[in-house]
């Protein structure tokens, strides 16, 4: 015998369900009068710093079909590469700016639509810098446990050249499924569960 | 965005989630699964900033009703109809630590077993008096309580007559965007747990049996409300000590 550990265990994920929305975004739900606005549908201000853009896109199941009933959430940097969070320790980062949003699918066209800023790079674990990224998060009904991935961008080709975690995807072709195409101030970002496109996920 | 411990933040990245803990994403003993399972290998990411770094949300951002099912849709003076319960539990992480300032957001059908939603198709009743929804943030020690009604069970389309027991969802926020979890709550007692296609997708009983809420005949306050008791657990993190970390990094 040894001494126990006495680790717990993670609570088990369940799905979202059809109506996460009533918890997540009630207002979107029609539950209105509970809470004043839904959390994560605002995350830049007039006095955020960075270059404005759009983050849009769909979720799309193994039958090329979009979901109209996901919920999508995001998390950056803000355009210095400082993280809203009292974990980030390397400096302050923009008071005018979230880092997270929360944005479901829409329920006619299954697109979710983030207004934010381009986040700047921030470190790997070795120094080596990151090329500008957004944490994604996708849960809906069907989906067991939520889905991590990130969002590249297609205008940074230098910095995705060098990025550490890019470099590690084994199958070249699928890099560009993390990288989103942009036009003017709007980048697109598709996100497949399944099939030849399926989006790189991520156990983190 | 808020202050919420005197304690230095921690920085850690957090354990690697044991997969095998969680239901696999094909279980097509829960059709909608089939499709929406992605069926290449995750690549894996010991946590960089991006990850053990997430959002905080304030106090301020909740209404005196929030955590008050029972009342915080309902007109003046009234109240939903059902049986009175109140939850309460800690969200700890896997190091048994309490996680102070998470902010908890729960869902749940009405007494009757309907949701107020536009997607919604059973028959039973709405409830004027009913929302569903209401929001918490854990104290210092990781507590958290709110009250609410016991939800009912329902049917839904997967099987031809398949049910889900009573149940509610809970959505949580960690320290660490790597933390965040959807998970549900079930009660002790109910025969129907483990009839349940959502509730089987999870491989092991004995995880199964950490999302169920035994009833806290100690909480419980007479003439008013029975409880129930509820904890979370959380990835935990690493200590920091020894990593070996670039300057400034």
């Amino acid at each position: 015998m040894v001494q126990d550990l006495g680790y717990l265990k993670e609570s088990p994920s369940q799905t979202a369900g059809p109506y996460v929305h009533i918890g997540c975004t009630p207002n979107f739900a029609g539950i209105t009068g509970v809470y004043e606005t839904d959390l994560g549908t605002t995350m830049v201000n007039d006095r955020t710093l960075g270059e404005r853009i759009t983050v849009r896109g769909r979720v799309i199941d193994g039958a090329g079909v979009p979901l109209k009933d996901a919920l999508v959430e995001i998390w950056q940097a803000d355009a210095a590469g400082f993280y809203n969070s009292p974990s980030d320790l390397r400096g302050t980062a923009d008071p005018n700016f979230t880092g997270w949003g929360r944005c479901p699918t829409g329920a006619d066209d299954g697109i979710f639509t983030f207004e934010t800023i381009k986040p700047g790079r921030a470190p790997y674990k070795d120094g080596r810098k990151m090329a500008p990224h957004i944490t994604v998060w996708i849960v809906a009904r069907g989906i067991n446990i939520g889905l991590h991935t990130r969002m590249y961008f297609a205008d940074e080709a230098e910095a995705n050249a060098e990025d550490p975690l890019l470099a590690r995807i084994e199958h070249r072709h699928r890099v560009a499924t993390l990288v989103a195409p942009r036009e003017g101030s709007v980048y697109t970002f598709d996100i497949h569960l399944q099939g030849d496109k399926e989006t790189v996920f991520l156990d983190i | 965005m808020s202050d919420l411990s005197n304690n230095k933040p921690e920085t850690g990245a957090f354990f690697q989630r044991d997969r095998a803990w969680h239901a696999p994403a094909l279980t097509p003993g829960y059709k909608t699964s089939v499709l929406r399972s992605p069926q290449k290998a995750l690549l894996s990411l010991d946590g960089t900033i991006s990850e053990i770094t997430g959002p905080v949300f304030g106090h301020s951002i909740l209404g005196d009703l929030d955590n008050d099912l029972i009342h915080n849709f309902a007109k003046d003076g009234e109240s939903a109809i059902g049986e009175r319960i109140i939850v309460h539990g800690r969200v700890l992480d896997e190091r048994g630590k309490p996680v102070s300032g998470a902010l908890l957001e729960f869902w749940q059908a009405n007494a009757g077993g309907r949701y107020r939603h536009k997607k919604e198709s059973y028959l039973a009743a709405l409830d004027p008096n009913f929302g569903g929804c209401g929001r918490t943030i854990t104290g210092e020690d990781g507590s958290y309580r709110f009250r609410t009604i016991r939800p009912g069970a329902y049917p839904w389309p997967n099987g031809v007559n398949d049910w889900r027991p009573a149940h509610i969802h809970f959505s949580i926020f960690g320290h660490g965007f790597a933390q965040r979890l959807i998970t549900q709550m079930y009660f002790e007692g109910d025969p129907m747990i483990w009839k349940c296609p959502i509730v089987t997708t999870i491989p092991d009983r004995r995880a199964i049996e950490q999302l169920i809420a035994p009833l806290d005949w100690a909480n419980t306050i007479p003439m008013d409300a029975r409880a129930y008791k509820f904890d979370i657990v959380l990835r935990g993190r690493r200590s920091t000590l020894f990593e070996n970390r670039m300057e400034g990094n």
